[in-house]
Order: C-alpha cells, then sequence, then structure tokens
C-alpha cells in the first residue's frame, strides 16, 4: 500500500519514468502499418502570386502517390482555418478577417506559406518528389515590419484590407487620460520594440492521419496542446468531419510554449489526405521547417507615455502599439495584443486613467499568435520599462516609485481602468521579500567590485502582475471569443478504489500526472501510486479545452476538485446506507466514511467495491458506480505576480552582457507541488532572460526571408548562459479558484524581460544610456558604448 | 551494405542504405525512439549516444561509421549490468527535477553521463560548459545542473563501492 501524497508536498514525478529511460510516445515515434510519408512544399517567397502548379513530373517520380494543392482544396470545398476571436474597434466594426487556405490559393503570403503536399511511399522519395514539382510564382514586394506595413503605398496583402489593418483596438478612457495629461508635473515618455521570438519547443511537430473506410472514422495523432480543440475546429469548420467520427490524440508532446496551441493547416492536410489516399500519412516537421511555420511571438512597436505629479504618482499612462499578426490570422492571433495587453497595463499601480490603442497589422510574415506569457510579457515590459525611465529622469529611486504607486495589499479586490479586477495580491510583500533575497544591500560593494574589473554592474526591477487561468467564458465572449474557455474533468473510481482521471488539460512539462494525482490523494485519501491522470485522446477525455495561459491547474484542476467533491458526497450516500445512518451525520476524512460520534467507518474502498456490487445498496433512489464528472467555468482570471531582481555586468571592450545574479519571489497563490512550481519558474524566467538578452527573429524587408531560420541564427539560451537562480513564493490565496491556486505556468516569462533590461540600461545609466532595446546582444550593447560619450570607469 | 556492431551490449547486424543517419537507424529500422531528432543543424543534442564510449551526435553520423563500434543509447542506460535499475545519472534527474517534457532529456543524459566519465570531478562551471551542445527549453537548465552535479557523485560513490 501506498502513502497519500497531498496538497504542498513535492513527490517525484510519476511521468519521469518513461521520459528517463527513452519510452515516451511522441508523435514522430508512432508507427501506423502501411504509413506514408508527406513533406509541405513551402513559398520561398514573402509575397506572391501563385499563378500556376505543375505536378506532372512530381506525380512520375518514384514512390510518389499523391500531390494536393489548393485547387483540390477548393474542389472538394474545404473551409479555411479558423480564428477563434473575432475582436472590434472601438465603433464596434468586425477586425478584417480574410480567409486563411489551408493550402495557398491565388496568392502567398509568407516564406513557409503551404502551397503542396506531396505523399510518397517513404520521406526520401516525398522530397524527391517535391523537388520536381514546378510552381509558377509571379513574386511580389514584400513588407515584414509594423512601421512599414501601414505607411502609404506599402504592399497590401489582401484587396479588401486597406493598409493592412486588421483591427484598430481601443481599450480605456481616452478623455480622462488626456486630461490628466495635461495636469502633468512630468511626463515620461518611452519608444521600444517588442522583439519578435520564436517559441521553438524542442519537439518539432508532426502528425500523423489515418482513416478507416469501414467505419468512416479519422485518427489525427498530433504535437497538440488541445486535441478537442482540434477536433472541433478542423473536424466542424474545415473539413466537416462530424465530431463522433474524428478522434484526435496528442500523446506525449515535446513542449509547447504556446506553439502547439493552434489548429495548424498542417493538421488539417494530412487528415484529408489520408482518406484520399486510403493510408495513414505522416509527416514530421525539421528543425528549419518549424521556423518558418510554427507561429510566432511578441512582435510590436510601442510608444508610451506616463504622466506623474510632482510627487511621482501616476496619473495617467497612454499606450500606442502597433502588433505584427503575419500574413493570416492564427487561431487566438488578434486576441493577444489586445485583449491579453491593454488590461494588464495597470501593472500593479493605482494609475487611475490608462487608454491604449492598438493597430493589429498584416505583414508577410508567418502568422503571430499567442507564445508563453502572450500579450502580457508586453504589457509588463513597457510599464516596467517606463516606470524606470520616469524615476530617473524626476530623480526618485526605483524602489521608491514603485512603493509610492503600488496597490496595498489591504486595497484588494481591485478594480483597474482597464477592465480587470484583481482578487488578491501584495506585491509590495513580494517587493520586501525580492529585496531581501537579492541581497540588494550589497549591490554597492558588488558594483564597485565589477568596476575593479572595468565591468558596469546594473541591478533591474520588475514587480508585475499578470492575468491567467484563462477563462471565465462570458467575460471572454463578450471581448469576442468564439469558444468558452472552461475545462472538464472526470473521476472514475474503480471496484477496487484505484482512480483514473481523465481530463481536458494538456501534459507537456507540466508535471500534471503528478501534481493532479497529489490533489485527488489529498482529497480522496487514496494512495498517490493509486490514481492516474489520463488526458490527450478525444476518444478516452470527455471534453476540454486545452492547456494554455497558465490555466491548467486555474480550471482543470478546479474541475477535478469538483468532481472529486462529487464523489465524495455518492460515497456519502452511499456509506449512509450501508451504515444505517442519516446522509447528514456521515462525515468523510483521509479516506474514511464514518457516522459523526461513532467508531463506525467504512473504508473509500468498501464503498467502491459496494458501488460495482449492489447486493445491498439503495438501487431504488441511487444508481451504482463511481464515476463523476465535473465541467468548471471560472468566474474571473487569477492574478499570480510578484518581483523579480537582475543582476547584471556589462563587459564595454565587447558588449557583452552576463546575467549574475537573478531573484524572483511570486505569488502564485496555494502551491500544490512546490518541486514543480520552482521548475516552472526557473523556466519561464529562462524564456523571458532568451528575449532579453539572445532570441531575435529577423526577416528581410522587401524580400520577406527570414533571416534567423536556424538554431545556428536564432540564439537560444544555453545552460553556461546563466547563474544559478534564486525563487521563492510569497503566496496569497486566490479567493475564487477551489484551491486557492493562481497558476505558474507564465510568470517567469512575464516577469523577467524587464527586469533584465532595467539591470542593462541601470548598467549604462551612467553613459546616458536611458534604454536598450531587447535582445540586448553585444553587437547592440557595442554599439551603444560606441555612440555613447567616452566610457568612464564605473563608480 | 550489411553492417555489424554492438548495440547495448548485444551484437547486432543491419541491411542499410550508406546514406542513413545513425538517428534513423535507430528510430526508423531498430525502433529504438529514445533517440531524438530535435534540429537539422547538430545543436540541440536530443540524439546523443555513446559511440566507443564517447558521445556523438547520432544525426550527424553515417551508419556505416558503426560498423565494428560499440553504440549505447538511452534504452540500454542502466544501473549496474542485470540489476534492472536506472542508472545513477536517471535517478538524479528524477530526484532534482531535471526533466519537464522529457524531449531533450535522453541527449542530456547521455551527455551528462559522459561528462561525469571523462571527469569525476566536475564544477558547475563543467557541467555549464559541458551542456553547451544540449539545448534544453522546459527547465532553465537550473535542475539539470544540479541533477548532473548529483548524479556525477553518484557515480563516484558506485564506483569507490
Amino acid at each position: 500500500m501506498g502513502n497519500v501524497i497531498g496538497i504542498g508536498a513535492a513527490p517525484k514525478r510519476k511521468e519521469d519514468q518513461r521520459f528517463l529511460t527513452g519510452r515516451g510516445n511522441y508523435v514522430s515515434d508512432i508507427k501506423r502499418p502501411g504509413m506514408t510519408s508527406g513533406v509541405f512544399v513551402r513559398s520561398p517567397h514573402g509575397h506572391a502570386v501563385l499563378r500556376g502548379i505543375d505536378k506532372s513530373a512530381a506525380l512520375a517520380s518514384p514512390g510518389v502517390i499523391a500531390v494536393l494543392t489548393g485547387d483540390d482544396v477548393k474542389a472538394d470545398s474545404l473551409g479555411s482555418l479558423p480564428c477563434g476571436w473575432g475582436i472590434t474597434d472601438a465603433k464596434g466594426t468586425p477586425m478584417k478577417e480574410p480567409p486563411f487556405p489551408m493550402l495557398a490559393q491565388g496568392k502567398v503570403r509568407f516564406v513557409g506559406d503551404m502551397v503542396a503536399f506531396v505523399i510518397a511511399e517513404t520521406p526520401e522519395q516525398a522530397n524527391a518528389g517535391a523537388e520536381l514539382l514546378k510552381i509558377d510564382y509571379e513574386v511580389l514586394p514584400s513588407v515584414v515590419g509594423v512601421l512599414e506595413a501601414v505607411r502609404p503605398g506599402a504592399p497590401q496583402l489582401f484587396d479588401d484590407v486597406p493598409d493592412n489593418i486588421c483591427c484598430n483596438w481601443e481599450l480605456g478612457d481616452k478623455a480622462a487620460v488626456e486630461a490628466a495629461f495635461r495636469k502633468a508635473a512630468h511626463v515620461a515618455k518611452l519608444s521600444l520594440v517588442n522583439n519578435r521570438l520564436i517559441g521553438n519547443p524542442m519537439e518539432p511537430r508532426a502528425a500523423i492521419a489515418e482513416y478507416e473506410p469501414g467505419t468512416d472514422r479519422f485518427t489525427l495523432w498530433t504535437t497538440s496542446q488541445f486535441p478537442h480543440v482540434v477536433r472541433f475546429l478542423m473536424g466542424a469548420l474545415v473539413l466537416n468531419i462530424p465530431q463522433h467520427k474524428l478522434r484526435v490524440v496528442a500523446p506525449d508532446v515535446g513542449g509547447g510554449f504556446g506553439v502547439k496551441q493552434f489548429h495548424y493547416g498542417e493538421e488539417a492536410v494530412i487528415t484529408w489526405a489520408a482518406k484520399r489516399v486510403k493510408r495513414p500519412v505522416k509527416w514530421v516537421a525539421s528543425r528549419s521547417e518549424g521556423y518558418v511555420s510554427d507561429r510566432h511571438g511578441r512582435d510590436h512597436v510601442t510608444e508610451a507615455e506616463l504622466a506623474l505629479d510632482e510627487n511621482g504618482k501616476f496619473l495617467a499612462f497612454r499606450v500606442n502599439t502597433l502588433a505584427n499578426m503575419g500574413g493570416y490570422l492564427s487561431t487566438f492571433g488578434p486576441n493577444i495584443p489586445t485583449n491579453l495587453y491593454g488590461p494588464l497595463l495597470s501593472g500593479v499601480y493605482t494609475t487611475p486613467a490608462i487608454y491604449c490603442n492598438v493597430k493589429v497589422v498584416f505583414t508577410n510574415t508567418v502568422p503571430v499568435d499567442a507564445y508563453r506569457g502572450a500579450g502580457r510579457p508586453e504589457a509588463t515590459f513597457v510599464l516596467e520599462r517606463i516606470v524606470d525611465v520616469a524615476a530617473s529622469e524626476m530623480g526618485i529611486d526605483r524602489v521608491e516609485i514603485r512603493r509610492r504607486n503600488m496597490i496595498p495589499k489591504e486595497a484588494y479586490p481591485y478594480q483597474t481602468p482597464v477592465l480587470v479586477q484583481y482578487d488578491s495580491g501584495d506585491p509590495m510583500g513580494c517587493l520586501d521579500g525580492a529585496l531581501v533575497a537579492a541581497d540588494v544591500k550589497g549591490f554597492g560593494a558588488r558594483k564597485a567590485a565589477s568596476a575593479r574589473k572595468g565591468r558596469f554592474r546594473g541591478l533591474g526591477y520588475s514587480t508585475y502582475v499578470e492575468a491567467c487561468g484563462l477563462a471565465p467564458s462570458r467575460f471572454a465572449g463578450r471581448l469576442g471569443a468564439r469558444g468558452g474557455l472552461y475545462e472538464s474533468a472526470t473521476v472514475r473510481v474503480h471496484p477496487t478504489g484505484q482512480v483514473t482521471v481523465m481530463i481536458g488539460t494538456h501534459n507537456h512539462g507540466q508535471g500534471h500526472e503528478t501534481t493532479f494525482a497529489q490533489i485527488v490523494s489529498d482529497k480522496l485519501g487514496v494512495a498517490f501510486e493509486n490514481v492516474d491522470i489520463v488526458f490527450g485522446d478525444t476518444d478516452r477525455v470527455q471534453f476540454g479545452m486545452g492547456t494554455y495561459g497558465s490555466r491548467s491547474l486555474v480550471v482543470g484542476g478546479a474541475a477535478l476538485s469538483k468532481a472529486t467533491d462529487k464523489v465524495i458526497a455518492k460515497g456519502k450516500k452511499i456509506a449512509s446506507h450501508l451504515l444505517e445512518a442519516a446522509e447528514a451525520d456521515i462525515h468523510f476524512e483521509s479516506g474514511k466514511f464514518s457516522v459523526a460520534g461513532t467508531d463506525r467507518m467504512k473504508t473509500f474502498e468498501e464503498i467502491a467495491g459496494a458501488a460495482y456490487v449492489p447486493h445491498n445498496y439503495p438501487l431504488e433512489v441511487l444508481e451504482p458506480g463511481l464515476e463523476e464528472q465535473a465541467y468548471y467555468d471560472p468566474v474571473n482570471f487569477t492574478y499570480p505576480g510578484g518581483c523579480h531582481i537582475a543582476e547584471v555586468e556589462v563587459d564595454p571592450e565587447t558588449g557583452t552582457v552576463t546575467l549574475v545574479n537573478y531573484t524572483a519571489v511570486d505569488d502564485v497563490g496555494t502551491v500544490i507541488n512546490p518541486m514543480i512550481v520552482e521548475g516552472q519558474l526557473h523556466g519561464g524566467i529562462v524564456q523571458g532572460v532568451g528575449q532579453a538578452l539572445f532570441e531575435n527573429a529577423v526577416y528581410d524587408e522587401g524580400s520577406g526571408q527570414l533571416l534567423s531560420g536556424s538554431l545556428m541564427d536564432y540564439c537560444m539560451p544555453r545552460a553556461d548562459h546563466l547563474p544559478m537562480m534564486k525563487v521563492a513564493t510569497h503566496s496569497t490565496l486566490c479567493t475564487h479558484t477551489p484551491m486557492g491556486v493562481k497558476g505558474c505556468g507564465e510568470v517567469g516569462t512575464i516577469g523577467s524581460p524587464a527586469a533584465v533590461i532595467n539591470a542593462v540600461v541601470d548598467a549604462l545609466s551612467h553613459l546616458g544610456v536611458t534604454h536598450v532595446d531587447m535582445p540586448a546582444t553585444p553587437n547592440r550593447i557595442w554599439r551603444l558604448l560606441q555612440n555613447a560619450s567616452l566610457p568612464v570607469a564605473a563608480e | 551494405m550489411q553492417i555489424s556492431f554492438t548495440l547495448n551490449g548485444r551484437p547486432t547486424t543491419v541491411d542499410v542504405e550508406p546514406a542513413t543517419l545513425v538517428a534513423e537507424l535507430l528510430r526508423e529500422q531498430l525502433n529504438l525512439t529514445g533517440t531524438h531528432i530535435g534540429c537539422d543543424t547538430s545543436q540541440c543534442g536530443a540524439c546523443v549516444v555513446h559511440l566507443d564510449g564517447l558521445p556523438v551526435k547520432s544525426c550527424t553520423l553515417l551508419a556505416p561509421a558503426l560498423d565494428g563500434a560499440t553504440l549505447l543509447t538511452i534504452e540500454g542506460l542502466q544501473g549496474a549490468p542485470g540489476s534492472n535499475q536506472m542508472h545513477p545519472m536517471q535517478e538524479a534527474f528524477r530526484e532534482h527535477h531535471g526533466l519537464q517534457c522529457g524531449f531533450c532529456t535522453p541527449g542530456m543524459l547521455m551527455t551528462a553521463v559522459a561528462l561525469a566519465t571523462e571527469k569525476p570531478d566536475l564544477t558547475e562551471a563543467d557541467v555549464r560548459h559541458g551542456l553547451e551542445g544540449n539545448i534544453c527549453r522546459c527547465t532553465g537548465y537550473q535542475n539539470i545542473v544540479v541533477s548532473v552535479m548529483a548524479g556525477a557523485a553518484a557515480m563516484n560513490a558506485a564506483k569507490g563501492e
């Protein structure tokens, strides 16, 4: 018999055994009888008219079975790839929503846009066939940057989208903001770029589809964070496959970070192709292919202004952003730089008036969508950077200006001027904790020591909050969501008392198999080892919206908690019958149903047995069996946050920035498994550090070529880029989730870019540097230093 | 062509196309899918295996190079032979939460075992430098570094017994 391992414990992960021994089951590991191989032929041009495709040579190539193009898609009357959010401008005019065909029709709009799919007996034969495809392109000028895309005379991606503007989105009280700016003692201004990123989960995307003519059923195995959503979007809206005839399986998935939370055209093409060729079809992306087809993230150009009174109190905040959508609208695309950005601009501060305008812009680049943090890192970066700029200009200490404007703990729940109401938080507590943990008092001595080596040392703060646990469906619906954002869980108690949980979230590194088992073990008093978590298969799991937006524990965990409550409630009814006591007198604790005030009791296992062998059972009023299901729709977002402090050293000889210390004190609500939470914080922080120091997706204006199209050109953080980080939690409990949890998957990525860049600017402030765009590469810093006043030795 | 080599302790003979990469041979022909392919520029290290005791990226090695050699993959990594236990490095990764999605893990483990074998008294800086050829996107490396240090210490202790 194993032990109960409950909430707050740190058992080792259940999922580790298979990964440590090379026995994971990723999509690319799967083989099906009679399987064929497919390759996508992608546009080499950023923008071109597709004049014609000659398939004949490709079809004659050895082993080639079929070649599919946009014309075949049209002939089969298949749908366009749907966008899950429909935003509007201030007047209520819907966004421009041009069709996104799964294989290009008439035009290609980014390098990597899919033009054809070649199916052959082997991958080599498919590649050889693809080489022989004759595609006639009329190349057009590309536009890749948002500033360029909205200029008069810019290349137009769509005939009916003037100036390439998808939507001119607004939030906040513009008049109140203008009035506040007129009264301001000081106005801080900042222009910045939020650099374009490529998520790069280590497992490249892959898919296999199979069609069974005998049952008219399709199965798609795909590297997805949300198989049920793929089933709905692809089945109902693209391929017209009835939901009950389509099974979508997302088995072990090697990292997601948002990149795998969209319905991709590849999935639809492969599923459609499997029926056409009547054999299973497999496709595995190469890393290079991922660079030009995985949805990208971020890519904003922003002008921000912060109005302050003479004491440094924030009066109003105004933000104008151009956000890149790429060539088409991806699943969540327009939602990210709008609904997940504007409402975060209040941060942890009491700024009374905020206005935000976002122009959502099409360009000849890969579609842009959610990447870890999604909108919230961008908002945090603007806000936390301009707070530093204001502090510096007004001669107020950076910590002090934050304190003067922070929402005090006792002011929660706090209604911001930008839609959201924070339920709980203690930003000051996180700040105080981080100041101690980071040994800020000792910074002066460390800076002096660096100066003796000829290095500039800087310290940077980011005090931030985010909104996650996506999402209250009613609220999301008002903002333009076309689906719900609840979650579901089934708790199946077996006759022997062991438990299988079917849950609609997806585990791709977050440790759900462990964390969710702890919740069940804790609540039902069953041994941790006697609980298994099933996810990622639409035939096994009832329904689900998947994993993204730090929602799995917040929304999925809440559904699980509710379902276990229902199991306990039914167990009490059974126990009341068996123990011949009133139901109200049955007490459940530590796996035992007992009659209050007596020593009469039944174990959880006995109740489970009675439920499945109902000889002595109230069959007139109660069904046999012990299996309960719950759906949970949150009433609010959750608001994790905290304080991050970065410490960097800059070598003026080379421009190299070295992150030397990093401290994070985060409020993630109740912690179920501290080991897993710490791991999530580490990983999140390093992705944010990657954005701040290393990563940058660069396109060539005019040709639309992606210049950073491999791991050789796009710098990912490596082990020797990083110091040992100090992470800790300072939790206040969420007031509206069943367990008080807030979510922890994205906080690291949201808090860290601003902390790192604020540290870099601090290190260089004696040279008159007031802002550094990301990533702060040696090249960028060295150039900045050449242009700055002659470097004098740091103090 | 036909090649013969020792694979995870067993003599193995296979027919391969000469242009086959070792990673492809393992995954497609021998059904050893623990060796992963995460990139196409030999950068990510998910495919690291041991060739005659040394770590190599199997996505960059042609199958004919295996002829007469000894190859160890993640599936062959274990504790004391015949013990049915995990290798101390695998245990250390589990103990210190040195993995999340698991995709980079086989390559990380193979690199880590080679590092610890080559230099028993690894420092943190040695480990960070030694893992330069292995990319992890999930963990921020911190717990991997801790795991490798602990695994190396356990390997040393086992050697001393």
